[in-house]
């Protein structure tokens, strides 16, 4: 078979794959995040539906998808169908860069467990990041709403300030590694375990900090949730949506979390390796070996889920101009300090 | 392929650059100006320039345009009032559209022989080869015209704020 063909078959049964289960663990987050943030607050989250409350995801599911889709009659109407859409366009297509599992394993070159590898995968992300933002911004444009205008207007606002933020706290990781790549990103640190991971032994802590904190702003999450204000703003950019629509911005935002908790452990956790880098035996199995590393990556995602929603259950929100404070005057100072200090140390230990 | 994702790419945007001409609603216009920029990305993937692909996405795409729309959003602008356009306009405008159009295609083409070209499908451009051309062989002008864009963002400061205020 023509190596072209074999690639476009591997790839739309790569999408078609985890495509599958992005939206799965979207949906699976949500009821994460009602058991956890119910068991911060001394109760029990939902319970009902199946054990455990295990089928209150496909039952939520069903609910948005058969409510009644109200458009209300003062919309810009092509703008405020697009918006849901570009939002979770923008959630999904992310993941296309993310490599999650062993890279050894291909057929013919294709790899198995990255949808694309590209040279350029960290900007990548950072671009889709930058995109993402008009999904917001044009939701609460187009519903022509007071509320809707000032969440979309927070949201831009906020979240052009903290990708600033963001970005420069990635350069420290690329000076380490030389690289945008995501896959070579993972191999340069994980040479020696947890040790040589950028969050340890790379010394990008700073970095870390400075990147989650930058994270939860861009995807809007408490205690950046501003836009979504719901005691100030009602429900803030998607106030106007209803039905399957509300649903993808629901959507879009689950699935910026585990993103953004797949590139936080790529960056700074050694994605899809082991803690005890080679210390252990390198299982013969090839099924092992398939395995393996997917179950480090799950759980360190699940880490940064579960970190994500303790600290929607612990922090209040933060008011409007500290938001705006905090990201100028301390997170991005500090990463160009963070800048600075790793070109110093590498240019001294080379 | 390359070919076809070329001429798809075009045309968008094309296209783009004429509906933001056409439309009477600022936002649609800075819309159509996004697809402009993000086709203008994949026409420099195409040609092997991924980091300036990517650097158009993440600098126009979304930082110029989330700030043209965020004005927009802002101070709320409604549709844009249509003139008929002065007839001075009309008679001048158009030769010298054409004569502008043609300076500048007739320069691009005595170029393309001294400078040479490239083709689609060729090999990816490293972004440490661009590095490389940009802090190497290219600092002055590199730093020269970051100092004047500081000029520039000063000067804006300067402008922006009120007598007045210290």
């Amino acid at each position: 078979m023509n190596i072209f063909w074999v690639f476009l078959l591997l790839s739309i049964l790569k999408v078609a794959v985890v495509l599958a289960i992005f939206l799965g663990a979207v949906a699976y987050t949500v009821l994460l995040e009602r058991k956890l943030v119910g068991r911060i607050q001394n109760r029990w989250g939902p319970s009902r539906v199946g054990p455990f409350g295990l089928w209150q995801p496909m039952v939520d599911g069903l609910k948005l998808f058969l409510k009644e889709d109200m458009i209300p009659a003062g919309v810009y109407r092509p703008l405020y169908l697009a918006a849901p859409l570009i939002a979770l366009g923008c959630a999904l297509l992310s993941i296309a860069v993310v490599p999650f599992g062993a890279q050894n394993l291909n057929y013919h070159g294709v790899k198995f467990f990255e949808i694309a590898d590209l040279n350029i995968g960290l900007l990548v992300l950072l671009g889709v990041t930058s995109i993402s933002v008009y999904g917001i911004a044009l939701a609460g444009w187009s519903s022509n709403n007071k509320y809707s205008l000032l969440g979309a207007l927070r949201s831009s606002a906020q979240m052009v300030s903290y990708e600033l933020a963001l970005g420069l706290s990635l350069v420290g990781v690329v000076l380490r590694t030389g690289s945008f790549n995501l896959a070579e990103i993972v191999r340069v640190q994980s040479i020696h375990g947890a040790l040589t991971w950028n969050l340890f032994g790379g010394g990008q802590f700073i970095a870390f900090f400075i990147y989650l904190t930058a994270a939860y702003a861009e995807t809007n999450r408490a205690p950046f949730d501003l836009p979504e204000a719901e005691t100030e703003l009602t429900g803030g950019y998607h106030t106007e949506y209803s039905s399957m629509k509300f649903a993808m911005f629901f959507m879009a935002e689950y699935g910026n979390m585990i993103t953004v908790g797949c590139v936080a452990t790529l960056l700074f956790l050694g994605g899809w390796t082991s803690p005890w880098g080679h210390l252990l035996p390198e299982p013969q199995n090839i099924i092992l070996q398939a395995i393996l590393p997917l179950f480090w990556f799950v759980v360190k995602v699940f880490f940064f889920l579960f970190l994500y929603i303790w600290v929607r259950g612990t922090l209040p929100r933060f008011r409007y101009d500290q938001l705006m404070g905090y990201g100028w005057k301390y997170l991005v100072p500090v990463a160009m300090l963070n800048i600075v200090g790793t070109s110093l140390v590498m240019a001294v230990f080379p | 392929m390359h070919l076809v994702l070329f001429l798809i790419f075009a045309g968008f945007c094309l296209a783009g650059a004429v509906n933001l001409l056409l439309q009477t609603h600022p936002i649609n216009s800075a819309l159509s100006l996004i697809v402009v920029m993000s086709s203008l990305a994949v026409l420099y993937l195409l040609l092997g320039a991924e980091f300036l692909a990517i650097a158009q996405i993440i600098v126009y795409a979304g930082a110029v345009m989330v700030l043209f729309t965020f004005v927009v959003m802002l101070l709320n602008v409604g549709e844009e009032e249509r003139t008929h356009g002065s007839y001075a306009a009309k008679i001048v405008g158009f030769p010298a559209i054409f004569t502008v159009f043609a300076v500048i295609t007739t320069v691009v083409l005595e170029a393309r022989h001294r400078l040479g070209g490239v083709k689609l499908s060729d090999g990816i451009t490293k972004t440490e080869d661009l590095s490389k051309v940009l802090f190497r062989d290219m600092l002055l002008p590199f730093e020269l015209t970051s100092v004047l864009i500081l000029v520039a963002i000063l000067g804006a400061v300067a402008l922006a704020r009120k007598e007045g205020h210290s």
